[in-house]
């Protein structure tokens, strides 16, 4: 089964400075699950404020450049895994949110365990 | 949450932290039996614990903890007759008196002693049937109920199988490390050999009612990316991924709804995954690089790629299929890939040019109970107008199939050339 990862987090708290100590743990846990044959892919997205939104609302559409301040949630990142089971994509996402509780306190945020759509058990 | 959801949780996540575990108990006691032995007891510790106490913030240390502590307690039981025993026994304890650093833990680059353990549960002096269950027990962390299921054999028999395997590691006194020169390619055949049947045994699935089971597909894949990122160098490991990962690129297209196989040429390419078919081209782009074009998996990975390219099935380049399947003939010698060159041929030559290689390889001893012989040969008939012929090669090829879908397959083909 495939899943995407996706970390949001409130705008004021988005990766715009992860602590060094959290990229380097960060970094050791991909390349373990990269080196396991679970992680597909897994990237960091630069803030919103150089993001473009192409819109269709009220039949309109529109391609809006950032900053986007009514934005309250921000994606940070994601990652792309091939999993079992579900419980362990979802062991891997809480683990994975341990190391911002361990280093980067005061952090808040949510890991979001989606499984693709077309694949056998999900 | 349910007793059998919390399970579930506790044994996603020692699938995830048990190669460490195994990995580091192997290197403290020297023993890789005994070291799995010990990490299934930190399993049962946790299934025991963490559904009631919950599961601890750092379910990989309290593993680690549980399982060194057990490795200890092992060994002050054994009568130490050696002096380095009693070595071995004070470095313990001495790591015991520091706290668990999990940092330290992830920190550990094991991808050497992964290899040593790869190496050792693909030995080839274990039995050949143990092999595939020892590896899926030892490096994917399934339990031999989830490795009975996926080989459809009994619990009994596969705890038996792994309880052998185990003892003639122990008693033959394999030396746990990594082969190096022409030892390591003899063994890394070996790892890949496992790795492949395993794969197979999810892809046609040989016996039973289901056509593909992708769990175990999953597990080779895994094994195959694990082994690639350990031995980077070695031409053939990129190309048996590349192999594993375009054939199961079609996993989602080889069967309708109703679970029965669809072929190769009637897929809807559209639900082919071109994530996979980018990744398996690359591991093929790989194995060329490093010079091993000509290798036995590459060759194959190479051909499968042939028709991971065609966006419809006529545009398939059966000419280049059919010269891969001649230079993979000439490295394996083997008539199922002459029968599978007559496929090729047939397509890119015709029907009775694919027929004049299978009149070739019809006595062939290997072939004699291979139910695609006479598949493949209703096919060229059926398409040369011999429609009462093709019907009893197909009905021939339905006797021999084992797998309840083919079967049924085969005789609708049958039924299709008429009633003779």
């Amino acid at each position: 089964m495939r899943f995407m990862s996706i970390v949001t987090a409130p705008r004021s708290q988005q990766y715009g400075n992860p602590t060094p100590e959290l990229l380097e743990a960060m970094g050791k846990l991909a390349d373990r699950e990269i080196k396991a044959g679970r992680m597909i892919d897994n990237g960091g997205l630069m803030p919103i404020d150089q993001a473009v939104r192409i819109t269709i609302a009220n039949g309109e559409l529109s391609v809006l450049d950032g900053p986007f301040v009514e934005a309250k949630e921000v994606i940070g990142g994601y990652s792309i895994t091939e999993m079992a089971s579900k419980e362990e994509a979802v062991a891997l996402a809480v683990e994975f949110m341990q190391l911002h509780k361990d280093h980067m306190p005061g952090w808040e945020g949510t890991c979001e365990v989606r499984a693709f759509a077309g694949f056998a058990g999900s | 949450m349910t007793v059998a959801d919390a399970h579930r949780a506790v044994l996603a996540i020692w699938r995830i932290e048990q190669p460490r575990l195994i990995t580091s108990l192997a290197r403290m006691l020297r023993d890789v039996p005994l070291a799995e032995e010990l990490t299934q007891e930190a399993l049962l510790a946790a299934l025991e614990h963490w559904p009631a106490a919950g599961v601890p913030e750092r379910p990989g240390a309290w593993l680690m903890t549980t399982a060194r502590r057990l490795a200890l307690n092992h060994l002050q039981r054994v009568p130490m007759l050696e002096r380095s025993h009693a070595m071995l026994l004070r470095e313990l304890e001495q790591d015991q008196m520091l706290p668990p650093d999990y940092e330290a833990t992830l920190d550990d680059d094991i991808g050497d002693e992964m290899l040593r353990l790869i190496f050792t549960a693909c030995h080839p002096l274990l039995p050949y049937d143990a092999r595939p269950a020892l590896a899926l027990r030892m490096i994917c962390g399934l339990t031999t109920a989830e490795i009975a299921r996926a080989f459809l054999a009994s619990e009994a028999t596969v705890a038996q199988r792994i309880v052998r395997a185990k003892r003639t590691l122990t008693e033959s006194g394999l030396t746990y490390e990594t082969p190096r020169g022409e030892e390591l390619a003899e063994r890394l055949s070996s790892v890949l050999e496992v790795i492949y049947l395993i794969f197979n045994e999810g892809y046609t699935a040989a016996r039973g009612d289901d056509w593909q089971r992708p769990d175990l597909c999953g597990e080779a894949l895994r094994l195959g990316r694990v082994t690639v990122a350990i031995v980077p160098h070695q031409p053939e490991v990129h190309g048996l991924l590349a192999l594993m990962e375009l054939n199961a690129s079609r996993t989602a297209a080889r069967t309708d709804p109703a679970g029965e196989p669809i072929l190769l040429l009637d897929q809807d390419r559209t639900l082919w995954d071109q994530l996979q078919i980018r990744r398996g081209m690359r591991s093929l782009a790989r194995a060329e690089e490093l010079g091993g074009a000509g290798g036995f998996y590459a060759l194959q990975a190479a051909i499968v790629a042939c028709h991971a390219r065609a966006a419809c099935a006529a545009e398939t380049d059966w000419l280049r299929i059919a010269l891969l399947y001649a230079e993979l003939s000439t490295v394996t010698r083997s008539p199922i890939v002459e029968l599978n060159r007559a496929i090729a041929v047939g397509m890119a030559e015709g029907p009775a040019s694919g027929l004049a290689i299978l009149d070739r390889i019809a006595d062939a001893p290997e072939l004699r109970s291979y139910h695609l012989l006479p598949s493949v040969r209703g096919d060229l008939l059926r398409r040369l107008g011999r429609y009462e012929e093709a019907r009893a090669a197909f009905e021939t090829a339905a006797a021999l199939a084992g797998n309840k879908r083919e079967r049924d397959l085969l005789l609708k083909r049958a039924r299709e050339m008429g009633e003779g």
